[in-house]
C-alpha cells in the first residue's frame, strides 16, 4: 500500500462555517447553563438528594467511554499492524481527544464548585477511584496528543508503534477505571460488581467505533473524498463484533445478579417494572444497541448498504445512551436497602423509588459538551492534516493482505 | 523617622495611611488566615484516637410521633427541611414495619460515623475525612461538589446544598455546591458537650439516644451494649458504624 497522503479540509463553504457556528452556539449555551447552575445552585436541575447524578453524568460518561473506544482504529493500525487502517489513525486519535474533552467539560461544569477544579488537580485521595480517573483522563489526553505528534511528524514516525501501544494499554485502564466508578460502590444493589469494568470496556469499544464510522463517513462525503466499500465493510464488521460483545457482558452481568436472591428486586426494577428503565434497557440497550445494528450489518439484503451502516451506528449511539441512563439513573432510582426485612418510610424518600426528570439546563449542558467535541473535530481537520486525501480501496490491497 | 507637621505634603497622610493599611494587610492576612484555618482544623488537631465517639439508639423507646432529635439538629446546625427533595436532612426519622408480624418501630437515621467510611474512600480530594476520634466530616474548603460520596454512602446520610444558604450557625458552616452531613455536633463535643439530638431526646423525647465512648469499656454506652444485643445497620458491609441500634 502506498503511503497515505493527508490534506486539511478547505473549510470555506457556508455549510462548514454554518455548522461551526451552530456548534459554537450550542457550546455557548452549555456554558451559560452551567453558569446558571453555579449561580442559582443545582436547585434548577432535576437532580436532588436521592438522584445526585443526572443527565450531565449520562452524557459525560458516554462521551468519556466513547473517547477511549474511538481510538480503536488507531490501535488496530499501530499495535496490531493492520496497514489498511493506518490512514485512519490520525482521525481516530483526534476523535478520542475531542470526545474526552467534551465529556470532561460536562463533568467539571456540573460540579457543585467548578471553580475548585484546581483543588481537584492538587488534592488527591489515592484510595478514590474517582481521583485515579482524574489522572487517567489527563494521562490519556497527553498520550493521545503525543501519539498524534509522532504520527504527524515524519522524523518521529518510528515511535508510532510504541506510543500507540502505550495509548492502547492506557485506554483499557481508563475504561476499567470508569466502570469501576460504579463497580466499586458497595452501597448500591444495581452496581457493586467487578464485571462493570469489562462491561465498560466493551461499551467504549462499541460506542467509540460507531461514532468514528459516522464521523469518517460524514467527513469523506462532505469533502468529496473517496471512501472504499471494502474499508467500510471492515470497520462495520468490527463494530458488529463490538456491539455483540456489549450484549454478552450485559447478559453475564444481569444473569449473575439474577442468580442471587438479594438482587431479585433490583433486577426486576431495572429490567421490568422500573419506568422508564425496563423499556430503556430492552428497547434501548438491547434492541437499538445490539439486535437492530447486528441485523442491519449482517442481513444479506442489507450488507452492502451504506445507509444500513449509518442507521446501525446511530442505533448503537442511541442504545448506548439508553444503557448509560439505565446504569446511572436507574441505579440511584432504586431505593437503598438500609433495614433488610422491614418496610420503611421517611421524609427522605426511604423505601420509595426516586423520581428523576432532567431539566432544561441539564439538557443544554449535555448538548454543549457534545457540541464541543464535534467542534474540536471540525476545526482541527481544517487546521492540521488529519484526513487522508483518499480512502478508495486499493485493488492490490483488498483481500488477504494485512 | 518622623517629619515635622508643616513639611508634609497634602496627600502624604493619606498615602502613609494607605501604605500602612496595605502593610498591615500583608502582615496580618496570613496570620488571620492561619487563625481561621486553625479554628477550622482545631477540632481535628485536638481529636484523640484514644476515644471513639458513638451513639446507641434504643428502638424500643423511640416513638413515631416524636421528632425532637430532628428539630434540635436542624436548629443547632442551621439546616431546614421544607419538604422538598433538594432540602438537606442531616438526621431523619424512619418508620419501620415488619411485614409479617405488623410490629412497628421508629428510629432516627443519621451519619453512622463508620470506622471504614465509604464516603472517605471515594472522595477524590480528601474532603471527606475521619477524625481521630471517629467522627466523619466534610471539609467544605476542598469539597468540589462531585456528590460521589452521596452515591457511595449505604445510609443515604449525605445531602447536597442545592441553593444559597442563609442564617448559618457559626459552628456549622455550610455552602452552596458542597456536600454535608451529621457532624455528631463535633464543636459541642470538643467543648465537652454532647450532640444536640441526644440532649433533645433526653429532654423532650423518650431518652432513646445515648452518646459515649465506644473504646471505653466502663462508659455507660459500652455497659448498655453489654446488656442487650445491638445491631449495626448493613452489618454485611463490615463498615463498623459508630451508631448502634437496640430493639430492631
Amino acid at each position: 500500500m502506498n503511503e497515505a497522503r493527508f490534506r486539511q479540509v478547505i473549510g470555506q463553504s457556508p455549510a462548514y462555517w454554518g455548522g461551526a457556528a451552530l456548534l459554537a452556539l450550542l457550546v455557548l449555551a452549555g456554558v451559560m447553563a452551567a453558569h446558571r447552575m453555579e449561580e442559582l445552585g443545582h436547585i434548577i436541575t432535576g437532580m436532588d438528594n436521592q438522584v445526585a447524578w443526572g443527565l450531565p453524568h449520562v452524557f459525560a460518561v458516554f462521551l468519556i467511554v466513547a473517547a477511549s473506544g474511538s481510538l480503536n482504529v488507531a490501535s488496530v493500525a499501530s499495535v496490531f499492524s493492520r496497514v489498511e487502517y493506518k490512514p485512519l489513525a490520525r482521525l481516530s486519535g483526534l476523535l478520542a481527544i475531542a470526545l474526552l474533552v467534551g465529556g470532561l467539560a460536562i463533568l467539571v461544569l456540573d460540579l457543585g464548585r467548578p471553580d475548585r477544579i484546581g483543588v481537584a488537580m492538587t488534592h488527591y485521595n489515592f484510595r478514590s477511584i474517582f481521583a485515579w480517573n482524574i489522572l487517567l483522563y489527563t494521562g490519556f489526553l497527553s498520550i493521545t496528543a503525543l501519539y498524534l505528534w509522532v504520527q504527524m511528524e515524519a522524523r518521529l514516525n518510528g515511535y508510532t508503534r510504541s506510543v500507540g501501544t502505550a495509548a492502547f494499554l492506557w485506554r483499557l485502564i481508563l475504561t476499567t477505571g470508569t466502570g469501576s466508578i460504579f463497580g466499586f460502590l458497595v452501597a448500591r444493589d444495581a452496581w457493586d460488581a467487578a464485571i462493570m469494568a469489562p462491561l465498560f470496556i466493551a461499551m467504549s469499544l462499541s460506542f467509540g467505533q460507531a461514532i468514528f464510522i459516522l464521523v469518517l463517513m460524514a467527513a469523506c462525503r462532505w469533502t468529496g473524498r473517496p471512501l472504499g466499500d471494502a474499508l467500510l465493510q471492515r470497520l462495520k464488521n468490527l463494530l458488529g463484533i463490538l456491539a455483540a460483545a456489549v450484549l454478552y457482558f450485559l447478559m453475564a452481568f444481569h444473569l449473575t445478579k439474577l442468580y442471587e436472591a438479594k438482587y431479585h428486586a433490583v433486577e426486576h426494577f431495572l429490567l421490568a417494572s422500573g419506568r422508564p428503565y425496563g423499556l430503556l434497557f430492552w428497547f434501548g440497550a438491547v434492541f437499538l444497541g445490539g439486535v437492530l445494528p447486528l441485523a442491519l450489518f449482517y442481513l444479506p439484503a442489507l450488507r452492502a448498504s451504506r445507509r444500513a451502516i449509518v442507521a446501525g451506528a446511530l442505533a448503537i449511539i442511541a442504545g448506548g445512551l439508553a444503557l448509560v441512563y439505565v446504569i446511572i439513573i436507574g441505579g440511584q432510582a432504586y431505593p437503598l436497602t438500609i433495614f433488610p426485612g422491614w418496610k420503611v418510610s421517611s421524609s427522605f424518600a426511604d423505601g420509595v423509588v426516586n423520581a428523576y426528570a432532567p431539566s432544561l439546563p441539564e439538557w443544554v449542558l449535555a448538548a454543549g459538551g457534545t457540541a464541543l467535541a464535534l467542534l474540536i473535530v471540525l476545526l482541527a481537520v481544517r487546521l492540521l492534516r488529519f484526513l487522508p486525501e483518499s480512502l478508495a480501496d486499493d485493488p492490490a490491497d483488498s483481500g488477504a493482505r494485512h | 523617622m518622623t517629619e515635622p507637621e508643616g513639611s508634609r505634603q497634602p496627600d502624604a497622610g493619606r498615602r502613609r495611611f494607605l501604605t500602612g493599611a496595605a502593610m498591615s494587610t500583608l502582615l496580618l492576612a496570613p496570620g488571620v488566615s492561619l487563625i481561621t484555618y486553625a479554628a477550622g482544623r482545631g477540632a481535628t488537631a485536638g481529636a484523640s484516637s484514644r476515644v471513639r465517639w458513638g451513639l446507641l439508639i434504643d428502638a424500643n423507646k423511640c416513638t413515631d410521633s416524636c421528632n425532637a432529635c430532628v428539630t434540635a439538629c436542624s436548629t443547632t446546625n442551621g439546616w431546614k427541611n421544607l419538604g422538598r427533595p433538594t432540602d438537606p436532612q442531616w438526621i431523619r426519622k424512619v418508620s419501620l414495619t415488619d411485614p409479617e408480624s405488623g410490629i412497628t418501630r421508629s428510629v432516627p437515621m443519621l451519619c453512622q460515623h463508620c470506622a471504614e467510611p465509604p464516603c472517605v474512600d471515594v472522595c477524590p480530594t480528601g474532603a471527606s475525612f475521619k477524625r481521630a476520634d471517629g467522627i466523619v466530616l466534610v471539609d467544605r474548603h476542598i469539597c468540589i461538589g462531585c456528590r460521589y460520596c452521596m452515591l457511595a454512602c449505604p445510609y443515604k446520610a449525605r445531602s447536597f446544598v442545592h441553593e444559597d444558604v442563609t442564617d448559618q450557625e457559626p459552628n456549622s458552616p455550610r455552602g452552596k455546591g458542597t456536600v454535608e452531613s451529621c457532624n455528631l455536633c463535633a464543636p459541642r463535643i470538643d467543648a465537652g458537650g454532647i450532640p444536640a439530638c441526644v440532649e433533645a431526646c433526653a429532654r423532650d423525647g423518650y431518652g432513646a439516644m445515648m452518646f459515649g465512648d465506644l473504646n471505653d469499656p466502663n462508659s455507660a454506652l459500652r455497659r448498655q451494649l453489654a446488656k442487650y444485643p445491638a445491631a449495626q445497620l448493613r452489618a454485611d458491609l463490615q463498615l463498623d458504624p459508630g451508631v448502634r441500634y437496640q430493639g430492631l
